[in-house]
């Protein structure tokens, strides 16, 4: 069981949670984006590892979609963003550091405890990523509902589009169509974020997301 | 060793507290009375000694007193007397404190009747067989040491700790009486045996840990059920208090062994976790309430609260094992406790007498107000720097010897089943090393401020050094304190007997065999401490060094003022307090856990009032337990008042729709 | 005669730290230095500066007492045998079994909790500010620290550092995240106990910030000689620790032979210029952080080490 193919796959999704916890810690935008875009280069990497091991080249091409798109291009595409906006480079954060990442580590707990007897009749390295993934994706939820600013709730939603990405690769290899379809969704996602980006800061001349709240009325 | 050995002493300390009620005004009596508690307690003290090491069977006794139809029931077994040793040190120590001591008591009258009964008292609920016997003396223990409690009425605050107090000791009875209630079932036997014998269901079972936990643990100061400890212990005289926060939170604590352990029966697995969580909860909330206190009592105070939480993890990873049948690591995680629990009763008692002789010199329990003592009382901040090392958990002194077999516990859990302990005992862990961290901080802080730099009032400055008496007592638990931790396997093979009649018999392997008296807990874990060692390397390296420095070096002194980055402040209000040096805690910590808020008055240039800087801080125990308590009890009582104004017939109809109700009750149920 | 033997290696090893741990003091500034495109001093300036403090007479407050001419011996020596029981180029000494690691921190924390004491001693404000810090980031750096030790003896089934080293060396656990991250806590640890750039600078004396130098600003001569003696060698300690439990390779076992001694000493000499350099590299990167933002740091530590923990439940679980 401890092979280094084992070993190797291992490193590398485990590596995503540990990046996912540095996500966590980020409260600067500009590091944000560069953890980001290691989050999906360590993706890149877990997929060609599996396709390599697996002999399934399909999922090479899944590696190069996550290498160009979400490791080079978005956090590109961020960065220019951030900088047109000039927007405050330090993210205010709803619980302090120390407190976010307790909760990280009791939703890891959490996933591991609702995995492990689901996924009892897999095998090891298939277990092993689900309960990765399902971390990652819980803990880009938590990123998303802990911040206030609206890229760094952006880099959270990315994050966890990246797990749900491990899943699948994990469990089975999803069909390649799927695939260039989830990356294209996401990369119009992006494009939708980025242009409401633009008008959210023309119109509240902050991307803070409680003054939308002001503006709704929910807060006086 | 037969039971009777310890009725000598008891009736001298009886006896003793009924002489000091009406000769307690007279010369000497002081004198007298500590004097003869002292000579009891040694005689116990030898007993109980000599049943712990040479560990006969149980010796029972029934004398013909309480109740007509069964007596009081005692009897000594190795539980009892490894207590009855922590019990009766205690007692010896203090009362030859109490000795030098005695003479600054400005009530005696109000002190000394009530304390050979409260350490009588201890001894008898140690000794009690039955659940008449253990709840009568249990509630005397309370009500004795709340009279020592009440012995300076008149002070600020102290009529609200004793009336605090007795709220709480009364509730602890309650829930202890309805669990003995539960333990007996309908028809079963209020004598221990009976207990033992019977069988519960899991629901009753688990009923009577959460009982006990509440009755027991209210006593020994497991949040949220500390509160009253912290008010009461700093307001007794200063040796009182040694006995209450160093021996009477250990009887509690063997009040809770004695029921879990000894008559409940086998644990559920979840019992270990419940306790877990409430003694890692206990310990970080203790220390750092600890933290925010500047009084040097209520500090001592607070830090039994965090202690008895680090108790309470041993207890409930030894319940966690055994109730996966897991008994070398419930060995293990027992002896930790139980080292913990003598440990504990050595520096807090050393701590409290050395706080008593400061307050006695100088008048103050405030440390903002102290400082530079240990030029003015060298020796008693030797032994206070020798208690606070001990209690910091640092090697090579005995707190850290029961802290690292706490530690080994832990690191055994991977092998408990359950998903929950695993997740938990890592935590726990977590828990334990920040609450030894911080009390790290908390020693440096409450040693550092008090005796250490310059005296900030003119008390502090006029200090003397305490009396011989006095400093022998406190030396005596100091050398306990380094003996403990340099030999802790002499300590460990002494309370194997207590660990295997808890056990099922299985207990840590002898440690006066290793070579060079290592502890070596679990020999295929290779782990392995030795305190004597670490000593010896330690002593002999500072003095190689020191001896090659001076002949090859240098050796000259030469004293000037302070350099301080060149702007040294004569005004000793200028140097770091209390409050500032806990700031970077408080900052870290208390605005979470105590909503710590600090506000800053600066006035504005040409305004000439002084600058200030307020801290407010909540209590998290008070602010979402008990007031909201209060505010229900009020409420009620308020509705129900208009009760106590019916007429003859409305009270006669509610007696009768009562009546009726049981009645039904009892037709249905039937 | 193999008794002996073992004793002396056992002495060797304790001269062999004490005598490098200047040098290796020497070797970081040096790096630093050329880093930033200075020259900067020789790397045998630490040995002068402490020969130049040893001679000189001692300067002590009026208000310090008998406590502050003690701590300095007490700190030195309790570092020092902490240093010495830290397998460093083999394993399985004479005195290994003297303490495992939870011990070696503990003894550590021995030295801190007198040191800041000492700091208190004199009564002078600077003192108080670097033993309050001090106080404060060890309150979580000594958690985060347990953790590590945790997860090492979930893998290695033990806490004594010379059997952890030969379990890895012999037994392998090959890459597991676990011990990635019980890495990285340690590192932290590590830097934060040692006061390095981004918590505490050790190069500065007038920074509002600075932790240990404020703790020991009272101190001259010898005694200052000793306590900058203590630094360098938990330094030492620190790096000997990650290198034992990260890099075990070349390390000789008990009773090996001389040829093997011999490489595992130059193969820990490598590991410890190796270790100093990118200590170096990791300082001239990073900027101070402000002292309120430590806590972050050391508790990213903690979480870190509960994480590596929690991830090695499940590789067990397989």
């Amino acid at each position: 069981m401890y092979g280094l193919v084992f070993d190797i796959a291992h490193m590398l999704a485990g590596g995503m949670v540990v990046v996912s916890f540095l996500l966590l810690y980020q409260d600067r935008l500009y590091a944000l984006l560069n953890t980001y875009a290691l989050h999906a280069l360590l993706l890149a990497l877990v997929v060609s590892w599996q396709a390599y091991s697996h002999d399934a080249p399909h999922l090479y091409v899944t590696a190069g979609i996550a290498l160009i798109f979400k490791a080079i291009i978005i956090p590109v595409v961020l960065h220019r963003i951030i900088q047109r906006l000039g927007i405050q480079r330090t993210i205010e954060q709803v619980l302090g550091v120390g407190l976010n990442m307790l909760v990280g580590v009791l939703l890891v707990a959490l996933a591991i405890i609702v995995m492990l007897p689901v996924t009892a009749a897999s095998e090891a390295l298939v277990r092993e990523d689900l309960i990765f993934a399902l971390s990652i994706v819980l803990l880009g939820l938590l990123m998303m509902i802990t911040r206030r600013n609206a890229v760094s709730q952006v880099v959270g939603f990315m994050s966890m589009e990246n797990g749900l990405v491990l899943a699948a690769v994990g469990a089975s290899g999803m069909p390649l169509v799927v695939e260039i379809s989830i990356a294209f969704s996401v990369l119009i996602a992006l494009i939708v974020i980025g242009i409401f980006l633009f008008r959210i800061r023309e119109r509240f001349d902050t991307v803070d997301v409680q003054a939308m709240d002001a503006f709704r009325g929910e807060r006086p | 060793m037969p039971l009777y050995w310890f009725l000598g002493p008891l009736a001298g300390l009886l006896g003793v507290g009924c002489y000091a009620l009406v000769g307690s005004r007279r010369p000497r009596s002081d004198a007298i009375v500590y004097g003869i508690s002292f000579l009891c307690s040694v005689l116990a003290l030898g007993a109980s000694l000599t049943h712990l090491l040479t560990a006969p069977a149980a010796s029972t006794l029934t004398l013909p007193l309480g109740l007509p139809w069964s007596g009081v029931h005692l009897r000594v077994d190795a539980l009892s007397a490894f207590f009855l040793v922590i019990v009766n040190l205690g007692g010896a120590v203090t009362s030859w404190y109490g000795l030098g001591h005695g003479r600054h008591e400005q009530a005696p009258e109000r002190v000394l009747p009530f304390f050979p009964a409260f350490l009588a008292a201890m001894n008898l609920v140690l000794l009690a067989d039955d659940a008449f016997t253990f709840l009568l003396t249990w509630e005397f223990m309370s009500l004795m040491s709340w009279a020592l409690v009440m012995a300076h009425h008149r002070q600020a605050g102290n009529a609200h700790a004793g009336y605090v107090y007795l709220l709480m000791a009364g509730m602890g009875t309650m829930a202890l009486l309805l669990a003995f209630g539960v333990l007996a079932g309908a028809d079963g036997g209020y004598h221990f045996a009976d207990m033992r014998a019977g069988l519960l269901s899991q629901q009753a079972a688990a009923l009577v840990l959460v009982l006990t936990l509440v009755g027991a643990g209210s006593k020994a100061g497991l949040f949220p059920l500390h509160v009253w400890l912290p008010l009461a212990h700093p307001a007794a005289p200063s040796h009182v208090s040694a006995l209450m926060s160093g021996v009477m939170t250990k009887v509690a604590v063997y009040g809770f062994m004695r029921i879990v352990f000894d008559l409940l029966g086998e644990p559920a697995w979840w019992w270990g976790a419940v306790v877990l969580a409430l003694g890692a909860v206990t310990a970080v909330l203790g220390v750092l309430y600890a933290l925010m206190q500047h009084d040097l009592k209520r500090l001592l105070a607070y830090h039994t609260v965090e202690n008895i939480g680090i108790i309470f993890i041993g207890l409930g990873l030894a319940l966690a094992f055994q109730a996966n049948y897991l008994n070398d690591g419930a060995a293990l995680a027992l002896s930790a406790a139980l080292f913990h629990v003598f440990n504990h009763s050595l520096f807090k008692s050393l701590l409290f007498l050395g706080s008593g002789s400061v307050l006695s010199a100088t008048g103050e329990r405030d440390m903002e107000r102290l400082g530079g003592l240990i030029h003015r009382m060298p020796w008693t901040a030797l032994a206070f720097l020798i208690g606070s090392a001990a209690i910091s958990a640092l090697p090579p002194l005995n707190g850290f010897v029961s802290e690292w077999l706490t530690f080994q516990a832990i690191l055994i859990s991977p092998e408990l089943p359950q998903w929950l302990l695993k997740f938990l005992v890592p935590a726990v862990g977590a828990a334990l090393a920040l609450s030894a961290a911080l009390a790290g901080a908390c020693f440096v802080k409450a040693f550092g401020i008090t005796f250490l730099g310059r005296p900030r009032t003119p008390a502090a400055a006029q200090a003397e050094e305490t009396d011989t008496r006095s400093l022998t007592a406190l030396f005596v638990l100091a050398a306990l304190c380094v003996l403990a931790g340099i030999l802790p396997g002499l300590v460990i093979d002494a309370l194997a007997p207590v660990v295997a009649s808890l056990n099922g018999a299985v207990r840590l392997a002898a440690q006066a065999s290793q070579p060079w008296l290592t502890l070596v807990p679990l020999a295929e874990a290779k782990n392995s401490y030795n305190g004597m060692l670490v000593l010896l390397f330690i002593v002999f390296s500072g003095f190689l060094s020191a001896l090659l420095i001076h002949r090859l070096a240098s050796r000259d002194a030469r004293r000037g003022s302070a350099w301080d980055c060149g702007f040294p402040d004569d005004n000793p209000a200028g140097q770091y307090t209390a409050g500032s040096f806990a700031q970077p805690i408080r900052r870290m910590f208390g605005s979470v856990v105590f909503q710590a808020r600090e506000r800053v008055d600066m006035p504005a240039p040409g305004d000439l009032r002084p600058a200030r800087m307020t801290v407010s801080l909540r209590d998290p125990a008070w602010d979402y337990g008990y007031l909201p308590l209060i505010q229900v009890v009020n409420t009620v009582a308020g509705r129900l008042n208009h009760l106590q104004f019916l007429t003859v017939r409305r009270y006669l109809t509610l007696v009768f729709s009562a009546l009726i109700l049981l009645l039904l009750g009892l037709a249905i149920w039937r | 005669m193999a008794l002996i033997i073992d004793w002396l290696v056992q002495g060797f090893q304790m001269l062999l730290v004490l005598a490098l741990c200047p040098l290796l003091i020497g070797f970081v500034r040096k790096v630093k230095a050329r880093l930033l495109r200075r020259r900067g001093a020789s790397v045998l300036q630490p040995y002068r500066d402490l020969r130049r403090l040893l001679l000189k007479e001692v300067v002590l407050a009026e208000s310090a007492s008998w406590l502050f001419r003690v701590v300095p011996y007490l700190v030195f020596s309790a570092v020092w045998v902490a240093a010495a029981l830290v397998p460093t180029f083999a394993s399985g000494l004479a005195f290994n079994w003297t303490a495992d690691l939870i011990a070696i921190v503990a003894l550590l924390g021995s030295a801190r909790f007198f040191l800041a004491l000492a700091g208190l001693d004199v009564g002078a404000s600077f003192g108080g500010i670097g033993s309050s810090r001090e106080m404060m980031i060890a309150s979580l750096a000594e958690p985060a620290m347990l953790m590590m030790v945790f997860t090492l003896s979930l893998l290695a089934g033990t806490t004594q550092l010379s059997s952890v080293a030969q379990y890895l060396l012999t037994d392998g656990v090959g890459l597991r995240v676990s011990l990635l991250l019980a890495m990285l806590a340690l590192f932290i640890v590590a830097i934060a106990e040692n006061g390095r750039i981004p918590v505490d600078n050790p190069a500065t004396h007038l920074e509002l910030t600075m932790v240990h130098e404020a703790m020991v600003l009272e101190y001259s001569g010898r005694h200052l000689a000793l306590i900058e003696l203590a630094a360098a060698l938990k330094l030492t300690l620190y790096l000997s620790l990650l290198a034992c439990v990260f890099t075990p390779w070349g390390m000789a076992e008990a009773q090996a032979g001389w040829s093997a001694y011999l490489l595992g000493l130059l193969a820990y000499l490598a590991k410890l210029a190796v270790g100093g350099f990118l200590l170096a590299v990791f300082e001239t990167g990073i900027a101070k952080m402000r002292v309120f933002r430590v806590d972050e740091f050391l508790g990213a530590a903690l979480m870190l080490g509960l994480l590596g923990i929690l991830l090695l439940f499940v590789s067990r679980s397989l």
